[in-house]
């Protein structure tokens, strides 16, 4: 089922926190939603939830709108809001049975569903367990759980994986990709990453702006265009011999033996730095591609737009 | 409606507040009605259960702001209003569901109470010699008031995330509703408007119930003055919407 945001405006009061955004999710498609704190994710979630009313545009989820149709909406929805809130004083099969009960969902049916949903979520140990003596990642597990109980066709996750430690950051990842066979989902974050880790397509945001809407790999390739090479020799090598390579921008030593070396754009110069070491007999122990980093990317993305919104 | 209903009524039943209020009513009517002198029916004399229901109000007073004060107030701190409101639930699934939970509690407190009139039937002289009519038109008029309470302390839950604002905002409101515009009638600047004033308040109404006379008029104004004060809760949690 898709998930189609239109010309989406949202204001408060006289600050305008989404400006005019459009985009679409095709059906079972997996798309990071990224953006610094405060560019407008949160608030287009919550509009596309049908929290909170857009000013202008509108949000249509499987072809209905959340205007016109919010309960309809509501049903087809998952939700796990930022802070992922819990009813800290139930217990956790106590909690999910209670939302599906909002949803409609009564009886065996909801017993059965309440059983796979706590075993696809790795729960069945803490499920007798109150919500409150759980730890963080548990607890986000139970937030994805609650918005599971439904099978719900499109799948809105408001940073699903802050404040995790990194070993539930990637139980939770990976969670959050069993889940996602044969469902649309958005995930908002700001750390790249996460990203990489979990879909091809992001959509980036800023300051209620859509920045960027393309695949993973050709963001990357939109930064700055030069490569970064890291080498590293047995023993001491001459800095000025390696910026004579063919294509080698600039060459800065990290220790004697370590060099990173800028290239220009769209030069590998990977084969040429090894030639470099064959020729001279020199031992190459370490030779790496720098991501060229995945942060100055965001960085620039989301500070361009800012500077300009401020002309 | 009735998810949210039983999910709140649990909630009392799981923490100590359904017992505590339940536990302090019972206690603090049974002394005022059978122990302490002064308003003790074993000292008055007759055979009537006038001390439960005109000292009862002002235990509610307190009572009720008590049990409503978290119903919104804790759910937005938590963030878990925002979980409801995106669940297929519409704001008055929501209100009504905890307004009959807070009201549902407040009737099981008041239910033990029904054994006082037993013991009074029993104790007067000659035996039975109590008014009926009457115990049973207060008792409606108890109900209708302990609504109000509640949906007064639903709004004051709603106004804000502190649980102290709220319960302080609705035992005020409730005194104001129950007794300020009695009181305010007795103002020497109404004249003829003075029985108008008297009869905004929840006290004209309440009494006139406990005459006995069932009247439809005061049934009517109980149930819109419940109805008005949960609309305003209603606008309060769509205001989000603005």
């Amino acid at each position: 089922m898709s998930l189609q945001v239109r010309n989406l405006t949202k204001e408060y009061g006289q600050q305008k926190a989404v400006h005019n955004i459009s985009f679409e999710l095709s059906e079972g498609e997996i798309v990071g939603f990224l953006g610094p704190n405060g560019a407008g994710k949160s608030t287009t979630m919550k509009i596309s939830t049908g929290y909170l009313p857009p000013t202008e545009g509108d949000v249509l989820v499987g072809g209905h709108s959340v205007v016109e149709r919010p309960m309809h909406v509501k049903q087809l929805t998952g939700y796990l809001p930022e802070h992922n809130p819990l009813y800290l004083d139930l217990y956790v099969h106590e909690y999910l049975n209670f939302i599906g009960k909002l949803y409609g969902i009564g009886g065996t049916k909801l017993t059965q569903r309440v059983g796979e949903i706590i075993e696809l979520c790795g729960l069945a140990n803490e499920q007798n367990k109150k919500i409150e003596a759980l730890s963080k990642g548990y607890r986000q597990r139970v937030g994805l759980a609650q918005a599971l109980i439904h099978d719900p066709k499109v799948l809105i996750l408001d940073e699903p994986t802050s404040g995790l430690d990194p070993n539930q950051l990637v139980e939770i990842r990976k969670l959050i990709k069993d889940i996602s066979t044969n469902k649309t989902v958005i995930f908002s974050t700001h750390i790249m990453q996460e990203v990489q880790a979990l879909c091809d397509r992001v959509i980036v945001i800023n300051s209620g702006n859509i920045v960027a809407d393309d695949s993973l790999t050709s963001i990357l390739k939109r930064g700055t265009g030069n490569v970064t090479v890291v080498a590293e020799f047995e023993g001491a090598v001459n800095v000025d011999d390696l910026r004579l390579l063919k294509g080698v921008q600039s060459v800065v030593a990290v220790h004697a033996s370590s060099f990173r070396i800028t290239a220009d754009a769209g030069v590998d110069v990977r084969p040429e730095v090894f030639r470099f070491a064959a020729d001279r007999n020199l031992s190459l122990i370490g030779l790496k591609q720098e991501e060229n980093s995945l942060e100055s990317i965001f960085h620039a993305l989301t500070t361009q737009q800012v500077m300009h919104s401020e002309n | 409606m009735l998810q949210v209903l039983s999910k709140e009524f649990n909630s009392f039943l799981n923490s100590l507040i359904a017992y505590v209020v339940i536990g302090v009513f019972l206690t603090s009517m049974g002394l005022l009605v059978w122990v302490f002198p002064d308003t003790s029916v074993l000292d008055y004399g007759y055979a009537d259960m006038d001390t439960l229901f005109s000292l009862g109000p002002y235990v509610f007073i307190f009572l009720i702001p008590a049990v409503t004060m978290r119903s919104f107030a804790e759910e937005k701190k938590a963030g878990t209003l925002e979980l409801l409101m995106t669940k297929p639930l519409t704001d008055w699934d929501i209100i009504l569901g905890k307004f009959l939970a807070s009201f549902l509690l407040v009737l099981v407190a008041l239910l033990p109470t029904v054994v006082y009139y037993f013991s009074i039937y029993a104790l007067g002289n000659p035996v039975g010699n109590i008014d009926t009519p009457g115990v049973v038109g207060s008792y409606i008029g108890l109900l209708l008031l302990s609504g109000v309470f509640c949906s007064v302390g639903l709004v004051a839950s709603s106004i804000t995330t502190s649980q102290i604002v709220a319960f302080i905002l609705a035992a005020f409101f409730c005194f104001i509703l129950f007794s300020g515009f009695e009181s305010v009638a007795q103002l020497n600047l109404w004249s003829s408007q003075a029985l108008l004033i008297k009869q905004l308040g929840v006290l004209y109404h309440y009494e006139s119930l406990s005459r006995g006379l069932i009247d439809s008029r005061d049934v009517i104004y109980f149930l819109s003055v419940i109805f008005i004060i949960l609309s305003i809760s209603k606008l309060i949690l769509g205001s989000r919407q603005w």
